[in-house]
């Protein structure tokens, strides 16, 4: 099984923000993926395409899946992150007023992100955009040796 | 303790959801802020918060939280109605504030 499916994400709309989250999950859950699997997968996905719609000025969610894995793909045009270590901090956020005071914007989106997924990657340019991959394994029965971070998010879950 | 006697026992008023009462509740969460909600709550939990927009919805989903708690007697927007009812997450109103709300449900569960 393979599955592949690229989305868009508009910035500032807040209306459809999580939409295409809503999509995936359902396309994820219809592939007859592990509820663990399609849920942290879901879970991701939204924190990204929050982050599109809070920060930039579009961006793109590319859904891969196979039955070995899920992975998201999520790249905007936005300003970028200066220094990507403190945005990864728990509490840390550049959110307007406006974003905070719809329950946004809380410092949490990029932890999540990365809390969730088993492998994480960030990548941004200051005045271009940031691009995010996040791979969830689709290990539902074993935990596969070789990745000790799977092992530790799940007790940590 | 499933959400029926909850709403039951805080005299919780049922927006939407009212057919998935007998779901069991495993304890709750409260929070305004949704990416907090979605790092620290747990599946089969109640959410208590004063956000109302839609995507508190798209939260519960994502959690598979038992029944989203608006306190204080606010009501959620249109579009935040429409979307419960069509994922089936249930919505209730309370009148009493955050507080009195997690102290009730946590006694009811806990005790």
């Amino acid at each position: 099984m393979s599955y592949d499916k690229t989305f868009s994400v508009e910035g500032g709309n807040f209306q459809a923000a999580g939409n295409v989250s809503s999509e995936i999950k359902g396309i994820l859950k219809d592939l007859g993926l592990p509820k663990d699997t399609v849920r942290r997968a879901a879970i991701v996905c939204y924190e990204s395409e929050i982050n599109i719609v809070s920060y930039a000025k579009r961006g793109e969610i590319a859904l891969h899946a196979d039955d070995r894995a899920v992975q998201i793909e999520a790249k905007d045009e936005g300003p970028g992150i200066p220094d990507i270590e403190l945005a990864m901090k728990e509490g840390y956020s550049t959110a307007t007023a406006q974003v905070r005071e719809m329950g946004f914007g809380a410092g949490m989106g990029l932890s999540n992100m990365k809390r969730y997924s088993d492998d994480f990657f960030i990548s941004s340019e200051v005045g271009i955009g940031t691009y995010v991959k996040m791979v969830v394994f689709n290990l539902d029965l074993k935990l596969h040796p070789d990745h000790p971070q799977v092992t530790t998010d799940r007790i940590r879950e | 303790m499933n959400l029926a006697s909850i709403v039951k026992a805080l005299n919780l008023e049922v927006r939407c959801g009212g057919d998935a009462l007998d779901r069991e509740v495993r304890g709750g969460y409260v929070g305004d802020l949704l990416s907090d909600v979605i790092a620290n709550s747990q599946e089969g939990h109640v959410w208590i918060t004063r956000q109302i927009h839609q995507n508190i919805v798209a939260v519960a989903s994502l959690k598979d939280l038992a029944a989203i708690i608006l306190v204080q007697g606010s009501e959620p927007a249109a579009d935040t109605l429409d979307k419960a009812t069509r994922e089936g997450i249930p919505i209730l109103v309370a009148r009493e504030t955050g507080f009195e709300v997690a102290g009730k449900i946590h006694r009811l569960i806990f005790a």
